[in-house]
């Protein structure tokens, strides 16, 4: 007796379809026609945004939303996949930053500096988040948050008075390695109409360690190492008695999610050639970082792609059309307040409060459903 | 016969629960060690008061937080919000009664503080019903919403002061004759913050009183210990749920207005920035003792102010290393709340 293939398709389905793509996105599938092409289209526009648009802001914008990915999708591996909230992925975030920015700056501007700096700033993410993670994360779930908090508005005071090392408030302006410079030729004949020069190397070097960066994510929260995160996130108490150690599963995810907010600052600065307290520390980075991430989709990571491209898009989009619809609205009293260009984040702010109640899932859990429950339709 | 036991049971006195006398003698114990370090005696006094002061300010607006997560197991990251709301309300006092903080009279002075305080607190509370009902009623019980869902609360609300009140940051002036200082001696103690002190003391003692010595104090003790069996003898403990919430967003209220008149500037983002400090008192007094949130506040403040004066590079991260010793002694912090 054989079993029916109808019956053993479910089981192994993502799998034994098998093929590079699957491998690449390690089995996990959007798993929903609209989200696959969103995602493609979003991945198209990433690669090509230099020779599709002209001038400095596109590419900018671009290489924003390819960090904000990276650094999203590393506090997901934390939030949606280990329900842990931590408030420090700021802290490694600038660390990162730091780290290539106090290298370049202090030592030399060359491809050797930019190693030590990220090797020395990794290594001090990582134990830091060991520390804080052993500290806290033995006790309850919920010191850890107050905890990094603390930690890092800590680390942003000092940060902005250790003047000597890190610029203060001014932060640190640096030169890139030759070959990033805008100066830089490649190619002498300009290609598709777009000269191949160092800046555009470091739009290159930025999407593709991105890329890297958040296929090796993908790859982990796959993994059993991310099955176990999952089950621990449900229940606790049953995931200890099965035999995990719930305190090494879970301060293994901060370093990991640590390690990678350390690369994203570290790309963040170098496509920025800056660093300083308010491009990577400050607190209002933790708080676009949670809207994306709950935005997007929770324990998705393409939930981390949706919700970063969606944001900063608004964020750089968004003010214009509210500026707009605050004119319009000129002389009703507290209205156009309401919708002034600044206020963007009460609208988003809004749309969080109502993504945690409505769909925990986000964009992402939302796409799917709507898959699921066309597909109960049709049998 | 059964009757007869729950009488003698009655009669005999039920031994009283020990206090726990430690932590309490940290604060004269530190302020001691501190003293040969610090060197003059009236540099030592003015220190004190002023952290002693700071403290005050710290436990008005942290209270209110352990409260609520005490009794409801709910944790508030949005508590900020109300801080900078309380400041913000004082604009509604502050602007038909200008000159009561022109006159020079002391009575007027503290009538306006005592009326900013009446309607800061009146704000507060009533904004606190309202984000318990719509922000925090939805997700009792899960820790994760909690934190994200007030987040966005903090975000939503903190947007629409700025909305109403304007993005840029307003001074305040302190009534005439809360300004200056008194002087005795080299002992130097400024007005305001011997005002704050009282302040502090008063809510404190009131809040013993409240939660010792009265029948809703009972209440709200048997909730934190456990609200099942309140709700079985028959209590509504949701009724007593939102009345404490209220409460602590009041008392954030009232710190706010305190810590306004502190700082003499308002900005949206005042209580949000404050937060880490109260988030820091509260694990180290133990997550829902107020009396455990007394003891941290005052503790925090005055070695921050002693580590200030004594060693200025390492006050920034004074905080933190008192939380960490804290919770290497007793990893509960120091007064732990039995059930949690």
């Amino acid at each position: 007796m054989s079993t029916s293939p109808a019956l053993a398709r479910p089981f192994d389905e993502t799998r034994r379809r098998g093929g590079f793509l699957s491998s690449l996105l390690s089995s996990d599938l959007p798993r929903s026609r609209a989200l696959s092409l969103i995602l493609f289209a979003i991945l198209l526009l990433l690669a090509a945004t230099p020779f599709l648009f002209s001038g400095s802001q596109p590419v900018g914008t671009a290489a924003k939303i390819c960090v904000f990915i990276v650094l999203v999708a590393s506090y997901d591996l934390l939030l949606g996949y280990s329900g842990i909230v931590s408030f420090a992925h700021t802290m490694f975030f600038g660390i990162g930053g730091y780290g290539i920015a106090i290298a370049l700056e202090r030592v030399s501007p060359t491809w050797g500096s930019v190693a030590i700096g990220l090797a020395a700033a990794l290594a001090l993410s990582a134990v830091l988040a060991i520390a804080i993670g052993l500290l806290s994360l033995r006790v309850r779930a919920i010191f850890f948050s107050m905890i990094t908090l603390a930690v890092a508005s800590a680390a942003a005071v000092l940060a902005s008075q250790l003047s000597d090392i890190t610029g203060g408030e001014d932060g640190l302006s640096f030169q890139l390695p030759p070959s990033l410079r805008p100066a830089f030729r490649l190619l002498s004949e300009p290609v598709l109409g777009t000269m191949i020069n160092g800046r555009l190397l470091a739009y290159y070097l930025v999407f593709f360690v991105s890329l890297a960066v958040f296929l090796a994510l993908l790859r982990i929260v796959n993994s059993p190492f991310g099955r176990v995160l999952q089950a621990i996130r449900e229940n606790e108490f049953r995931a200890e008695a099965l035999g995990y150690r719930v305190v090494a599963y879970r301060t293994a995810a901060s370093v990991i999610s640590a390690l990678a907010a350390t690369i994203a600052g570290a790309l963040l600065a170098l496509w920025l050639r800056y660093n300083g307290p308010d491009t990577t520390l400050s607190f209002s980075i933790m708080v676009d970082i949670l809207l994306m991430v709950v935005i997007g989709g929770m324990g998705t990571m393409y939930g981390a792609v949706i919700g970063a491209a969606l944001f900063v898009l608004a964020q750089s989009y968004l003010q214009v059309l509210m500026g707009a619809g605050s004119a319009a609205l000129a002389g009703i009293p507290l209205l156009p307040n309401l919708i002034h260009p600044d206020r963007w984040l009460l609208w988003l702010g809004a749309l969080f409060i109502i993504s945690v109640y409505a769909f925990p899932g986000g964009i992402v859990g939302r796409l799917r459903q709507v898959k699921t429950i066309k597909a109960k339709r049709e049998t | 016969m059964s009757d007869m036991a729950a009488q003698s049971s009655a009669q005999t006195e039920l031994p009283r629960a020990k206090t726990d006398w430690l932590p309490l003698l940290l604060i004269p114990a530190l302020a001691l060690l501190a003293l040969p370090f610090v060197g003059s005696p009236s540099t030592w006094v003015t220190l004190t008061v002023a952290g002693l002061a700071m403290g005050m300010m710290i436990f008005l607006m942290a209270s209110g937080l352990t409260l609520v997560f005490g009794l409801m197991d709910i944790i508030n990251f949005g508590h900020g919000v109300f801080i900078s709301l309380g400041a913000y309300a004082t604009l509604l006092v502050l602007g038909p009664l200008a000159g009561w903080a022109q006159a020079d009279s002391l009575g007027l002075n503290l009538g306006l503080l005592g009326l900013c305080i009446l309607t800061a607190m009146g704000v507060t509370g009533i904004v606190g019903a309202v984000f318990e009902r719509v922000i925090v009623r939805p997700v009792y019980g899960s820790h994760l919403k909690q934190i994200l869902v007030t987040m966005g609360g903090l975000i939503v609300t903190e947007q629409l002061i700025h909305a109403i009140w304007g993005a840029s940051p307003i001074p305040i002036p302190l009534p005439q004759s809360l300004r200056g200082a008194f002087v005795l001696g080299d002992i130097v103690m400024e007005r305001y913050r011997v005002v704050a002190v009282i302040i502090g003391l008063v809510v404190f003692i009131g809040m013993q009183l409240l939660l010792n010595r009265t029948r809703i104090g009972l209440l709200i003790r048997a909730g934190v210990e456990n609200p099942e069996m309140v709700e079985a003898l028959g209590y509504r403990i949701r009724r007593l749920f939102v009345s404490v919430f209220i409460a602590g967003s009041a008392l954030a209220g009232l710190g706010g207005v305190m810590w306004a008149f502190y700082r003499q500037t308002l900005t949206a983002g005042m209580g949000m920035e404050v937060m880490v400090l109260v988030f820091i008192v509260i694990i180290i007094g133990g997550l829902g003792s107020v009396g455990g949130c007394f003891v941290g506040s005052i503790l925090v403040a005055l070695v921050a102010n002693y580590v200030g004066f004594i060693e200025p590079k390492l006050a920034l991260i004074s905080n933190i290393l008192v939380m960490a010793l804290v919770l290497i002694w007793r990893p509960q912090g120091l007064f732990p709340v039995a059930r949690r």
